[in-house]
């Protein structure tokens, strides 16, 4: 982010009142949302609150020491940030600054007063153009390729640029600030382009989606799944493993490009992202995961009103890369923390508080927010969406506060964390008779062309053990489960295999980290078919101990964890035929 | 430096100030009262009209006369190698008699926040001795990790048995402890003090001392200045510092208490709105800095008020640090020390901390199959409450004996007992042995070859 730029048109203010993040300014013309420069040493504010003739501003760094008198420079611009080739990999605080380069200008700790710009201005990236003079471009024409990583980087016209016929264009080695292409009409255009985040990015159109995000999580892709372009939300208590289960689909998510933002988090899990995304793998190209991988790390200590931008910054750079026709998934941990800036920034206002001192215009920024995701045909034409997926952090672990309540009125998808599976170490602990997927319908043909046409009985057959199970389990509760008639302690055994068999996931197992698909389905399929076997078994009367007792089912277990499955798997399937015959012709 | 005499309203720990030169915020300030006595503040709000000061000590003894003098910086601690060994106030002034701090540097105390990119990731084992802990919910250097206790529970014994006991197994670099007391009793105090010096524990260590009858509001800065100490000794002086915060509570009280007194908008419960912002200011003072040999872990203690794990204290703490130990009333009363509940307790930097070359590699395994027998046990004993043993099945029934067994052989151990982790996943072992091993669904069939001490002893004969 860069903030020198005040060429515009730049106005004096002095500074009144200085309260925390929150300052006022007077003598300042300004707008809604301007960006500011508070102080002596120039820190990034934003104009959040104008009020006869005096201007509230929101500061994203630290104001100790700070003085009423001090001069307020507004610059005349939103807040913007810098989209272009060397976004990729790169690792940035709220707005956008650098934190490699942060480091090597202040130190190990953030001190204010530091801007960086968002995108290296000294390295050259190679320009490939791919229209020629004469050509006629639109706004959001692509006008030339970068190889920013294994990734392309489609060099694109700017949203609000007037289109016209390519005067010239270049081909070469150029930084993201040199002019590549100029128009017949004037326009002159460098391969890096502004965007103010508060502003959703615009598209041609908005369609639905039909494609699930496949996140190699068997609960995920297998029960609930994300489509492309659809937004979930992950609510849990703390340890429950929210974070995890958002760097899993970090991780293993087949977006083309991910945007990972830790809201308002800790600073240590922070760095195990940074440390562990560039070991590892992306199990399509086999390049670093970090390469595909968009980081914004505004920890929990840093300044509140950075941590309110953080979220915009996000989504505007998934935005952007969905402009050129990718799959882009944001994952945002956590937007409590997201939501609570909102608060804090409000109540220093002084404004009239709703529900639990949030503003009342929670719900508004949440379903804004979560609207910037999608399946879209972008200006250009290209197919790209945003699937953003939100972890909430409700106090207490009570879904039935604010965040979690107005989250829920616009997601798609729930994914209900539950502190009871963690605490007995069932991961993901996601609870799979709260949670729920309401693309499912818009799916169903995807999985029966893609997967099988039988995966969406067997999902819903497994749905229906769990729920019955839980039914059960009430019953048992109060009588013991020797009481229960032989077919429904059965139920009790298979519905204990699709949760320790399908359900738990192992995310430390270098195998069991991802499953594909094709794996999940045989899983599921083999877990069908002992079932079958058993209640066969049962009305032939064999009884339900000698059933439990089948050995073969309990290899099913290790399944999970083996690479090549397939044998294995065809020789349980085997074995379980065999034992169950035996049985039969003994009873 | 310019004295200003026009305090024009004194509100609980606030002193209101008009008329003044521009006045930086987060400024520190000396009052000086007509007796002569200074009282220090820092300024909360600034303009042109009126200065809001917060005052660190009782506001009793300043009226409209009192002299506000406005330093031009903001709170710095003047820290030091002979720190180590010293008793501190609240305040950070020395209260044991002995002379005052030699200052090699003074430094802010309100401490900027490491950058991420800055961050090491922390992974260093450490051991406390305490199997609850090592075994099921490991501690690594860098972590925060605090102990989530109730009124009257020994979570004092446990810290202290931390701090006596943690090493990092085959380290030889130079450590310190850095203890803060916000809000404590005088006989709590002198628990913590004469456990140090019996142990020789207070040579390496830094106290700072805000009693229960001290100023509330200096409970605010105390934690602070600890931390800052902490940073100089690990960040400057490479060492490896541990600090225990002790007790968080009464912090939390201290910050509810001026935004009070602000007439602020109050969040849940009567506490401030950015209680979160403002706690991670305190707990993300954690951690490894790449390049630098020194490391802060800290462990703070906090009493859940009514034991309720979803009251904002624990609740917001709980999201900020990297786990929590949560001490438990049931198992205390149990007669069962230290009387630490692992189902509710966690430790998210674990995996970073254990496995082959750290501790052993069946570590993780252990650890989640007896939390999963533990919790299946645990449940059993709801059942049997209803339907009595007998309803159970014979698999539940060792499930439920497991659970007690692993009360009394894994959990319990003495105060002063220091178990090897190799110890405790070996006792851990014996207990899972009491299942039957096509039970143990959690660990590899390798591992069970190797550890499980009845396939073992059958391989032998």
């Amino acid at each position: 982010m860069e903030v020198k730029d005040n060429s515009k048109q730049a106005s004096g203010g002095k500074l009144k009142r200085i309260a925390g993040p929150v300052v006022t300014a007077v003598n300042l013309d300004a707008h809604m949302y301007d960006l500011v420069q508070v102080g002596n040493e120039g820190l990034m504010g934003e104009v959040i609150k104008i009020q006869r003739d005096e201007v509230i501003i929101q500061v994203y760094e630290d104001t100790s020491g700070i003085r009423p008198g001090e001069p307020v420079i507004n610059t005349g611009l939103p807040l913007s940030i810098e989209l272009g080739p060397g976004l990729l990999t790169s690792i940035y605080d709220g707005i956008q600054r650098p934190l490699e380069v942060l480091v090597q200008k202040m130190g190990d700790f953030i001190e204010r007063g530091v801007s960086a710009p968002g995108l290296p201005r000294d390295k050259k990236w190679e320009f490939k153009p791919i229209v020629k003079e004469g050509d006629t471009v639109k706004p959001g024409s692509i006008i030339g390729e970068v190889q920013e990583t294994n990734i392309v980087h489609k060099v694109m016209v700017p949203p609000k640029v007037n289109g016209g016929k390519v005067k010239s264009i270049k081909s070469g080695l150029f930084t993201v600030e040199e002019i590549v292409c100029t128009l017949d009409n004037g326009v002159e255009l460098p391969m890096m382009q502004k965007w103010p985040v508060r502003v959703p990015r615009p598209v041609t159109e908005k369609m639905n989606p039909t494609i699930p995000l496949i996140t190699g999580q068997r609960i995920l892709d297998g029960l609930f799944p994300i489509a492309k372009g659809g937004t979930a939300a992950i609510p849990g208590p703390f340890g429950s493993g929210k974070t995890v289960t958002q760097q899993q689909l970090a991780k293993w998510s087949d977006a083309e490009i991910v945007v990972y933002i830790g809201c308002g988090e800790r600073g240590n899990e922070m760095t195990e992202v940074l440390t562990e995304f560039p070991e590892l793998e992306d199990p399509k190209t086999g390049k670093p995961l970090m390469e595909r991988t968009v980081l914004i790390a505004n920890t929990s200590n840093m300044p509140v009103a950075a941590r309110e931008a953080s979220v915009y910054t996000g989504i505007t750079i998934a935005e952007y890369f969905r402009d050129m026709g990718y799959d882009v998934s944001l994952m945002a941990d956590s937007t409590s923390r997201w939501a609570e800036a909102m608060r804090e920034i409000s109540s220093r206002l002084e404004e009239m508080p709703g529900e639990e001192g949030y503003p009342a215009y929670l719900a508004a920024r949440l379903s804004e927010f979560y609207e910037r995701a999608g399946l879209v045909h972008t200006l250009n034409g290209a197919r790209g969406s945003v699937s953003v997926i939100g972890a909430v952090s409700p106090p207490g672990g009570d879904f039935s506060e604010p965040v979690t309540q107005n989250t829920l009125r616009i997601v798609k998808v729930f994914w209900a964390l539950d502190a009871k599976l963690s605490q007995r170490r069932h991961f993901p602990a996601i609870n799979w008779l709260n949670s729920y997927s309401l693309y499912l319908e818009q799916l169903h043909d995807w999985y029966d062309k893609e997967v099988s046409p039988e995966w969406n009985k067997l999902r819903s057959w497994a749905m229906e053990v769990l729920q019955k199970e839980a039914e059960l389990q009430e019953i048992v509760q109060l009588v013991g489960s020797d009481a229960l008639p032989d077919a429904e302690q059965l139920t009790i055994e298979i519905a204990r295999m699709i949760r320790e068999i399908f359900l738990q996931q192992n995310a430390y197992d270098k195998v069991d980290t991802f499953c594909d698909m094709t794996k999940q389905y045989a899983m599921m399929k083999a877990i069908r078919h002992f079932a079958d076997l058993a209640y066969a078994a049962q009305l032939a009367g064999v009884s339900p101990l000698q059933i439990i007792s089948v050995k073969s089912k309990n290899e099913l277990q290790q399944i999970k964890f083996i690479e090549e499955y397939i044998p294995a798997l065809q020789k349980i399937e085997a074995d379980m035929e065999n034992e169950f015959n035996a049985l039969r012709s003994a009873s | 430096m310019k004295e200003y005499k026009t305090i024009t309203k004194i509100a609980g720990p606030l002193v209101f100030v008009e008329k003044t030169e521009p006045i930086g915020y987060s400024e520190l300030v000396n009052i000086v009262c007509h007796d002569g006595t200074v009282k220090r503040g820092q300024v909360l709000d600034t303009s042109d009209e009126v200065v809001v000061v917060q005052v660190f000590e009782t506001t009793a003894g300043i009226g409209k006369d009192s002299g506000i003098r406005f330093t031009g910086e903001t709170i710095k601690m003047p820290v030091g190698r002979d720190m180590l060994g010293r008793i501190l106030s609240g305040g950070g002034k020395p209260i044991d008699g002995g002379p005052d701090i030699v200052p090699e540097k003074r430094l802010d105390i309100t401490g900027a926040a490491i950058n991420p990119y800055a961050r090491a990731s922390p992974h260093d084992f450490i051991q406390t001795g305490i199997s609850t802990i090592d075994g099921m919910n490991t501690l690594v250097r860098g972590q925060k990790l605090p102990i989530f206790s109730g009124a009257g529970l020994p979570h004092n014994n446990v810290a202290l048995q931390i701090a006596r006991q943690a090493k990092v197994p085959g380290s030889k670099e130079p450590f310190a402890v850095v203890f803060a007391a916000m809000g404590i009793t005088k006989e709590e105090a002198n628990y913590f003090m004469q456990d140090f010096e019996k142990t020789g524990a207070l040579e390496r260590a830094v106290v700072f001392l805000n009693l229960a009858d001290d100023p509330a509001v200096e409970r605010i800065i105390t934690p602070r200045l600890a931390l800052t100490t902490a940073e100089y000794l690990a960040f400057e002086l490479g060492m490896h510092v541990l600090v225990i915060l002790t007790d968080m509570t009464n912090y939390c009280e201290a910050l509810r208490q001026i935004g009070a007194a602000r007439e602020e908008v109050p969040g849940r419960r009567g506490y401030p709105g950015y209680m979160y912002t403002d706690l991670a200011s305190i707990y993300e003072r954690a951690g490894i800095i790449k390049g630098k040999n020194g490391s802060v872990t800290q462990i703070p203690i906090l009493t859940m008020p009514g034991d309720d794990i979803t009251h904002p204290i624990p609740d917001l703490t709980g999201y900020i640090t990297e786990g929590q130990i949560v001490v438990s009333r049931d198992l205390h009363r149990k007669g069962i020390y230290p009387p630490i509940n692992v189902l509710p307790s966690l430790s998210r930097l674990m995996n970073l901390g254990i496995g082959k070359g750290q501790t052993r590699e069946d570590h993780k395994k252990v650890s989640d199959q007896i939390y999963a027998a533990y919790a299946e046990g645990n449940d059993l004993r709801g059942l049997v409450a209803i339907v009595g043993k007998e309803a159970l099945s014979d698999r539940d029934k060792l499930f439920l004996e497991f659970a007690d067994l692993y009360e009394q052989k894994f959990v319990k151990q003495g105060s002063d007992e220091d178990r090897t982790i190799a110890n405790t996943l070996d006792i851990g072992w014996d207990l899972l042995a009491t299942l039957p091993i096509e039970q143990l669904v959690r660990i590899d069939r390798e591992l069970i070859q190797k550890f499980h001490p009845k396939v073992r002893e059958g391989a032998k004969a």
